[in-house]
């Protein structure tokens, strides 16, 4: 068994070398993590994605840093956002040096043709494993969290309201939360 | 030295006052690196925004490295990088100890209960948009359907599924008919 620093720069590194299209893609790879290590559990990672949402910084990153201080505090933020450039650091550097259109290679063209759907996929079942965590708490349905799901679904859904920061529906949300004491 | 430490507060700022990630960053990134330092055409910034896109790793990270590299090489690639985390760790550092200790108040357990809410909502939106863009043709219905039934009822490891995806999509596109001229 190898050092927590080491282990934990190290999952952040896979991460960083799989997942394919951005921040949301990360989230399954955090999932696998609550599986394998006890650094934070699946109802941890609902409040990770709030913050990381609400904040500014690219979602990945930010999910990343909040995993890592979960495992192992100040450090581990540090430890996990590191481990989770460095692939990106070493592909786009060599990517830039060396493989004009790379982008429009065949191969390339493929995979990503498979991989896009997928990885919808992929996302989806990890949402739909984030839903379960965050409405049923000790085997209990919350209706009150399942009502105002629905009803900034449906206001998302409105051309006018997409466009509204995702730190306002995470403030009324918390506040309908706190003034009806739900 | 001078000009990478531009380049650390120039990803800095983007960083700081980005929110989201991604395609949301794009407005940002035009402004600080087109329109006020004139450091990369628009044409470039949209290529490295591709390339970001179909490569692995946080989409922001990747558009900072290639730009950085395009400017200064190796450490211009790497003091962008590095520009482009710091306000995250120390956002989110803060937060995630600050939320440590508060988290038994009633006041936050009320509050929790709402931003449950408000995250499944966000997040089911995220996957619809991820649907629209990715979802066009049968055979990426298939694979989606089949990617998110494998991943809801087996323990295999995302790692070996997106790797399927892409070998799928590779095979898929040696048989005659293939798509991707339409794409």
């Amino acid at each position: 068994m190898t050092s927590l620093p080491l282990t934990l720069g190290f999952e952040f590194f896979k991460i960083g070398l799989f997942a394919i299209g951005g921040g949301p893609a990360t989230l399954p790879f955090l999932m696998d993590l609550t599986k394998t290590h006890d650094w934070y559990t699946m109802s941890d990672l609902t409040n990770m994605v709030a913050v990381s949402e609400a904040t500014p910084g690219p979602l990945g990153l930010n999910m990343a840093t909040f995993a890592g201080v979960e495992a192992m505090g100040i450090w581990g933020g540090l430890v996990a956002s590191i481990g989770l450039v460095i692939p990106s650091v070493i592909i786009i550097t060599l990517i830039a040096k060396f493989l004009e259109g790379f982008n429009d290679n065949p191969i390339v063209k493929s995979a990503m043709f498979g991989i896009k759907p997928a990885v919808t996929g992929i996302i989806a079942a990890a949402v739909l494993n984030l839903f379960i965590v965050s409405l049923y708490i000790d085997g209990k349905f919350i209706v009150p969290s399942a009502i105002i799901a629905v009803v900034i679904f449906v206001c998302l859904q409105i051309k006018k309201f997409a466009k509204i920061h995702p730190f306002f529906w995470f403030a009324a949300a918390a506040a309908v939360g706190i003034v009806f004491k739900l | 030295m001078k000009e990478l430490m531009q380049l650390y507060w120039a990803f800095f700022r983007i960083g700081g006052l980005t929110f989201g990630g991604g395609l949301t960053m794009l407005p940002m990134l035009k402004y600080e690196l087109v329109e006020k330092k004139k450091w990369i055409d628009e044409d470039t910034l949209l290529e490295c925004y591709a390339i970001g896109q179909c490569t692995p790793g946080i989409i922001a990270v990747n558009t900072a490295t290639f730009v950085g590299y395009r400017r200064r090489g190796v450490w211009g690639g790497i003091f962008s990088t590095l520009g482009m985390i710091t306000p995250s760790l120390v956002i989110i550092t803060t937060i995630a100890l600050v939320l440590q200790n508060f988290m038994d108040y009633a006041v936050v357990q009320h509050a929790l209960v709402g931003i449950r809410g408000a995250v499944c909502a966000l997040m089911m939106n995220t996957v619809i948009n991820l649907g629209k863009k990715s979802l066009n043709k049968v055979v990426t219905w298939v694979l989606c359907i089949g990617m998110f039934a494998l991943a809801w009822l087996t323990d295999i490891p995302t790692i070996a599924l997106v790797l399927a995806a892409a070998l799928v999509g590779i095979i898929y596109n040696k048989f005659p008919g293939g798509m991707m001229h339409h794409d």
